[in-house]
């Protein structure tokens, strides 16, 4: 705390004016007095002698003349072991713990560190006396959960350190100094198993970043096929209310192949985040064979908590995203919506009567926009491992059209696009992904060429079935009604997923490629159909027997059953292999 | 401290709001302003220096320059106690029936959210007795929902009849520019429903000041979030969000903020938000649910209210024709509790709504001119069943009536092997004779 102060001088809202002395800077922290209670809030703009503060808190009560105290410090995140597991607001104060404090509701002005100060972590020294150090190697290990938590030396030190002294192999506070260590000029600086830094900066101590191309499996089909994720990329899921965006992301938190998942609920709703609560600790990780909890941080700033706080959010979750990624894990961040952030942002805009962009947001929303997805990366760390960061945002856009500055905006700089339908949810295809309308930048866990033969099916299937609408089943020729079947039953078997399965839910890669080739097998076979009453007949008992397999453990006994009786049933239609197919099937081998 | 310092300089008055040279004063206090028309309530809702902008309850005309402003160094509060049970007051507080003023234990309202830890996850149906919702879209404790309806459908009906027969403690009732004959109705109807004695109504009539409307649905919560404390389940009712909403556009506008969205303000979302998260099932207490009616300005689900509603509710009732459609309406909650009702509930409950998906699409072939096959057949009587018999908002039944009925409407018009239910549910309900 600097003895910087200043005095309020107008309010409106959540938007506060501070006359002040002395120097302040942007984005600083400073408490405003209500009374006897301290409300933290940020400096957002300053002209003259005025400072604008935008109060992480309800205003009401503040009056003018009222005192404001700055910090000095800019809005940041505790950084040290102890983060997973925890449930955090939008500053990264523990909710289970504002909860003891202040009861039933989040009473303003009470905050909590976000690390337990008092808790012992058995630190094991990496570094040597005499060692030299820079910002972001470590000097130590201490164990979190299934994971070796790196100690480093803060982000925040430029230049390089020599390690003076450092404790002993013990059981430390995060607080306790465990090393000393001092600059060029012989400075000494005592270092601990946490920092502080902040959240609106991006940690850039790597070495260099990388290209996103190792595949990040989700265990979702439609998506790891055809509309796959990376390591280290972003991706974006826009759609309308109802369509299944949240239960995506709660699917994917559950199966994604990473080390970490950090889910921001960034303004919506409190019963869902009460579902992972409740759901998540009972949950087996399969990678670790612990609970799914501990690899977790959930970061909640739901819609009725104050709208400053949900801007803050996604900052304080990216921070501990690139936190953990400089351990040499991947982490995995999921925000749940990135509209209700921008619409924070527009609020604030509002407030400080700037210019409007577009449907109101500030035009500096697509810069924010582009700046929070440029965070995620797959990196090289001083010393030789990779670590990743990979962001997956909600859009929730207005009425369910994208043609609005958030979602655009968005798709300008993600690198896969999975856009939700209302009319896939209205016609209860899980997960409702739109296949002709969604993209990706990154590879497949499929063969292209195959995945390209599917597409080709899906997209025949789409012109057939409008054209059907015009001229009937009558109008159409058996040869096209053929190609939609096909189409359709692809979707039904592939696309369409059910997550409330356990096994159907969690699709390895593995079976995604052995399942493909089936498919490829069976739609890129002509069948001995004489009518379309026929061939509706003979693909809909397909789709049935592929069903059934979807639904069995892979490589199990029941798994080979079905699979055998699907190659019944195609020895049964008289299936030939195309050319085409034969020569995909091969290329594969 | 300024309490009761008395101004007699109006500086400015735009709309409803107006200014006046203070100091002390804090941001949202209340201040009394008397006029030739008598006493109003005013909010302070912006300060700048020493001028402060307030929001006067009954509305700016008439409203003096030379008026006499009171500031009352608090903000809007609300008596809470077993005393309101039967009472109807108005958007400021005061009786609107003839019962005495309620002064005592005073509580704040729009007051902080819950802390999301306390929370449980909502997993109590909360029987209605109408089946559309029992049976088809189950009502679940600490939800919240919206009816989305157009004008001119019986929603205040449906709101009546939720009200009467709803498994609830008590019972909070908004009104936001209701018309005077829909609060008459709403008088009458829980009178000789028996419900008004378990009923608290807040009314703000069509005819009654703006700022008034937007008092509303926090008076509402904030005496519902009381009596949840104390261990009440609460069914909160308000009618109708969107003209709330048309309320803070209003506001919004008078004091130029910049729109948004169709003149709307930008935080729309947060406010409505703020507003329908007060649904909660306290651990350890008891619940808040709330059902709120938002008419759609032309039938049009992307307009900005019930769009921002959409994202905010867990789920809808569509209320078309004067039923509830079972297509449009969702409640995403239902499935923490209808697979623990009766064995027979989901099951019976999609083979239902698929033949009815059925019936629908033979319909269209009908009014096209096809010819109807036997199946055919046996699907329009089906439907046809279905929509007098279980659609009908008149229908009353408990849940259990109502999976009996709809066994017995399947029996009447098909076939057990027709039906896609598993054999051994059809075994065990199917009607015998």
């Amino acid at each position: 705390m600097t003895d910087n102060k200043g005095k309020v001088v107008s309010i409106n809202g959540n938007l506060v004016s501070v006359q002040f002395e002395g120097n302040v800077s942007m984005n600083e922290i400073c408490y405003v007095y209500a009374g006897e209670t301290a409300l933290k809030s940020e400096v957002i703009r300053i002209r003259g002698d005025i400072a604008q503060v935008q109060v992480y808190e309800m205003t009401d009560g503040i009056k003018c003349g009222d005192p404001v105290e700055f910090t000095g410090d800019m809005l940041s995140a505790d950084l040290g072991p102890g983060l997973l597991g925890q449930v955090y607001d939008g500053l990264q104060n523990p909710l289970p713990i504002l909860a003891e404090q202040a009861g039933w509701f989040l009473e303003r002005g009470i905050y909590a560190d976000g690390l337990n100060t008092e808790k012992k972590w058995e630190f094991t020294p990496t570094a040597k006396v005499g060692d030299t150090v820079r910002a972001g190697e470590y000097i130590g290990t201490v164990p979190e959960g299934p994971f070796t938590h790196k100690i480093f030396v803060p982000f925040n030190l430029l230049g390089s350190y020599t390690v003076k002294s450092i404790v002993e192999k013990g059981e430390y506070t995060v607080k306790e100094t465990v090393a000393v260590i001092t600059d060029e000029r012989g400075r000494e600086i005592p270092v601990s198993m946490s920092f502080k830094w902040p959240v609106k900066r991006a940690v850039k101590c790597y070495s260099e970043r990388l290209a996103p191309v190792e595949t990040m499996e989700t265990k979702v089909r439609l998506i790891d096929s055809f509309f796959p994720v990376a390591k280290g990329g972003t991706y974006c899921t826009p759609g309308p209310f109802g369509a299944g965006k949240t239960v995506l992301q709660h699917t994917t938190s559950k199966y994604a192949d990473v080390d970490i998942v950090i889910i921001a609920a960034c303004g919506e709703r409190a019963g869902e985040v009460v579902e992972t609560l409740t759901e998540f600790p009972e949950l087996i990780d399969p990678k670790t064979g612990r609970s799914l909890m501990e690899r977790t941080i959930i970061i909640c700033n739901t819609s009725s908590m104050p709208v400053a706080s949900r801007e803050a959010s996604v900052y304080t979750s990216v921070t501990l995203a690139e936190y953990y990624r400089q351990m040499g894990l991947h982490v995995l961040l999921l925000a749940d919506s990135t509209s209700r952030w921008a619409q924070a942002l527009r609020e604030m805009s509002g407030r400080l009567e700037e210019i409007p962009g577009e449907e109101a947001f500030p035009a500096y929303l697509e810069s924010y926009i582009a700046a929070f997805y440029e965070r995620a990366g797959y990196v090289r760390l001083p010393d030789g491992s990779t670590g990743s960061v990979t962001i997956g945002g909600t859009v929730s856009p207005a009425g369910g059209n994208f043609e609005e500055p958030v979602t655009q905006a968005t798709l300008k700089v993600v690198g896969a696009f999975h856009g939700l339908s209302r009319e896939r949810s209205d016609a209860r295809k899980y997960p409702a992904i739109d296949p002709l309308i969604s993209w990706s930048k990154y590879t497949s866990v499929i063969d292209n060429e195959k995945l390209d033969f599917c597409k080709g099916i899906l997209h025949q299937g789409d012109e057939i079935g409008s054209m059907m609408k015009v001229i009937g089943e009558e109008g159409t020729t058996l040869l096209d009604y053929i190609t939609y079947l096909k189409s359709e039953m692809l979707d039904a078997v592939y696309l369409q997923q059910n997550s409330f399965d356990l096994v159907e839910a969690n699709c390895s890669k593995e079976r995604q490629r052995y399942v493909t080739d089936k498919l490829v097998h069976v739609l890129g076979s002509n069948y001995n159909l004489a009518s379309k009453d026929d061939a509706r007949g003979f693909f809909n008992r397909m789709r049935q027997k592929f069903i059934d397999w979807n639904y069995a453990e892979f490589e199990s006994a029941d798994f080979k059953k079905a699979e055998s009786d699907i190659d019944e049933l195609y020895l049964h239609g008289e299936g030939k292999l195309s050319a085409q197919a034969e020569k995909l099937l091969k290329g594969g081998e | 401290m300024s309490v009761n310092k008395v101004y007699n300089r109006i500086e400015s008055i735009t709309g409803n709001v107006i200014t006046v040279r203070a100091s002390g004063v804090k941001y949202k206090e209340l201040a009394q302003i008397n006029t030739r028309f008598g006493k109003s309530l005013a909010q302070v809702n912006k300060i700048e220096g020493d001028i402060v902008s307030l929001q006067v309850f009954a509305g700016g005309q008439g409203v003096s320059t030379g008026d006499e402003v009171r500031f009352l160094g608090h903000e809007m509060r609300v008596s809470f106690s077993d005393d309101l049970l039967g009472r109807i007051f108005n958007g400021s507080g005061e009786p609107r029936d003839k019962g005495p003023a309620l002064t005592e234990n005073l509580k704040p309202i729009g007051g902080p959210s819950v802390n999301p830890t306390k929370r449980i996850l909502a997993n109590r149906m909360l029987r209605t007795n109408i089946p559309m919702i029992d049976m088809f879209n189950t009502l679940v404790v600490s939800q919240k929902l919206p009816i989305f309806s157009i004008s001119g459908e019986p929603y205040n009906q449906l709101l009546a009849r939720i009200a009467m027969q709803a498994e609830a403690d008590v019972i909070v009732l908004g009104g936001m520019g209701l018309k005077y004959d829909d609060f008459l109705y709403f008088k009458d109807a829980l009178s000789k429903g028996g419900a008004l004695s378990k009923t608290v109504m807040f009314i703000h009539t069509a005819s009654d000041p703006t700022v008034e409307c937007m008092m509303i649905p926090d008076m509402v919560l904030a005496i519902a979030e009381q009596f949840a404390l104390q261990n009440k389940d609460v069914l909160v009712l308000l009618t109708d969000m969107t003209n709330y909403a048309d309320a803070m556009k209003e506001i919004a506008i008078t004091q130029e903020q910049v729109p948004s969205n169709r003149g709307y303000p930008g935080d729309l979302y947060s406010q409505l938000a703020a507003r329908y998260e007060k649904a909660v099932d306290f651990a350890d207490s008891g619940s808040v649910t709330v059902l709120a009616v938002t008419t759609m300005p032309g039938d049009d689900v992307t307009h900005p209210v019930p769009d921002n509603t959409g994202y905010i509710t867990e789920g809808q009732y569509y209320l078309k024709g004067g039923r509830i459609e079972p297509f449009g309406s969702l409640s995403r909650l239902k499935q923490n509790v209808n697979g623990k009702t009766r064995k027979d509930h989901r099951a019976l409950m999609d083979a239902m709504i698929r033949l009815y998906s059925s019936y629908k699409e033979t319909l269209e072939k009908k009014n096209m001119g096809f010819s109807m096959s036997r199946w055919d057949e046996k699907l329009l009587k089906y439907g046809n069943l279905f929509e007098t018999r279980m659609m009908s908002l008149s229908v009353n039944l408990s849940l259990e009536e109502a999976l009996d009925l709809g066994w017995k409407i399947l029996a009447d018009c098909f076939e057990k092997d027709e039906t896609g239910i598993k054999s051994n549910l059809t075994d065990e309900f199917w009607p015998e004779g």
